[in-house]
């Protein structure tokens, strides 16, 4: 008799093959977006069959509910603003031209290319090898967190880390540089339900994206899942309209956009000196500057998440045009 | 005790959910497939929300479990009533027989 969860796995692993092949192979883009959030839900579950809870929360977040909201709103500026599926049109938006060959060429090589430098990785590694897990556990006294996925995030391999924050820096600078000449897709009327709901929500997310946050230090969680999850707070304040962007917002936007970014690299380099290199905190203060850095990009990647969401820059509208300053 | 207690409303309730994906599929038109997965879900999760809180160590997870249970339900039913709200506004026709 085979184990019960040996079966529970197979099942899942097939799965999520199979949703992945299908959310690939239908036509309709709306059912390509469910499959695809179905696919990074059993993904988290997945992750938390291989005992990693951290990348299972960040799966379950960043993979599937920012994602997920961000290309559902994709398809619905594709359906009302851009494209071929053009019902609505906005004065003064011509549609977009289509994809040139070359462009879809060139991603499907890049791509590729990826792929097969994941694959070679993958298959360089040294299999079924102890891993770090020893050399993580004798180091983490000098981490100054009790988690060791926190331990590894934020200290041992902070370089990695930075980059990471600076990639979501650079997208929202890249959306807010080019998608200029777009109007606004059509705000959904939501409802009343969907109003009472959200003012129900909107404090329990901020506790749950603080306690993510907090606990990281302890337990899985962190900044990129708490700020995930803070980022859903930006969606609901959006999609309510309960917040509006405004143009004069765009210098405190700015600011919150590079604030995780400039306060990492800047503990990084303020702490080098005397003997250490940048990076390596100082032990007494390691756990009060590893929950400074993470709370400013907690910060910074609840906002630029929520940003990317809202989709572009706020400019002020004039009528049938756009007015930049 | 507790462990027997707990695996019969967890198995009720997923029955329930069983029955409720059994209308989804079976069902004829969208506010009835609704209808049945809002409803037997809503019971299923409540089951075996209940017999995981039988089994939780700790009065900190029984608290948790019950407001994820609270959660689960209210963005469920706010859930279904958008997706029917839509389907009224946009007009997909109550399917007769």
């Amino acid at each position: 008799m085979a184990d019960p969860l040996m079966i529970f796995d197979i099942l899942l692993a097939l799965s999520i093959v199979a949703l992945a092949t299908a959310s690939l192979s239908v036509r309709d883009q709306f059912t390509m977006i469910v499959l695809f959030i179905i696919f990074g839900l059993l993904s988290a579950l997945a992750w938390v069959r291989l005992s990693a809870p951290d990348v299972a929360l960040a799966e379950a977040a960043i993979g599937t509910g920012v994602t997920g909201a961000l290309l559902l709103k994709t398809l619905h500026h594709l359906r009302f603003v851009s494209g071929s599926r053009n019902r609505q049109p906005m004065t003064g938006v011509a549609p977009l031209p289509p994809v040139p060959l070359g462009v879809t060429l060139a991603n499907a090589a890049f791509c590729g290319l990826i792929t097969l430098g994941l694959a070679a990785g993958f298959l360089g590694a040294p299999a079924a090898g102890p891993g770090f897990d020893m050399l993580v556990a004798e180091a983490m006294p000098t981490s100054g967190v009790a988690h060791p996925v926190t331990g590894v995030l934020l200290n041992f391999r902070a370089y990695d880390t930075l980059m990471e924050v600076v990639v979501l820096l650079a997208a929202v600078v890249a959306v807010w540089q080019i998608e200029r000449g777009l109007s606004e897709a059509p705000a959904p009327v939501m409802g009343v339900v969907w109003q009472g709901f959200a003012r129900l929500a909107l404090p329990a997310i901020v506790v749950v994206g603080t306690y993510l946050l907090w606990g990281g230090a302890e337990a899985p969680g962190g900044a990129f899942q708490g700020g995930a999850v803070l980022a859903a707070m930006g969606l609901l304040l959006l999609l309510t309209r309960a917040y509006v962007p405004q143009p004069g917002h765009r210098g405190i936007a700015r600011w919150a956009f590079v604030l995780g970014t400039g306060v990492f690299a800047l503990v990084a380099l303020l702490v080098a000196g005397g003997g250490r290199v940048a990076f390596e905190y100082p032990l007494e203060h390691a756990k009060t500057l590893i929950l400074l850095i993470e709370g400013m990009v907690t910060i910074s990647i609840a906002v630029t998440l929520a940003a990317l969401f809202h989709g572009r820059e706020p400019v002020a509208l004039t009528t049938g045009g756009r007015h930049d300053t | 005790m507790a462990e027997v207690i707990a695996a019969v409303l967890m198995t009720a309730g997923t029955v329930f959910f069983i029955a409720g994906t059994v209308g989804l599929l079976r069902f004829p038109d969208i506010y009835c497939r609704l209808h049945a997965l809002t409803k037997a879900d809503g019971l299923g999760l409540a089951l075996i929300a209940l017999g995981t809180a039988l089994l939780a160590g700790s009065a900190g997870a029984v608290f948790r479990i019950a407001l994820i249970w609270f959660f689960v339900a209210v963005a469920s039913a706010t859930c279904s009533h958008l997706v029917a709200r839509h389907a009224r506004q946009t007009g997909t026709e109550v399917q007769h027989g």
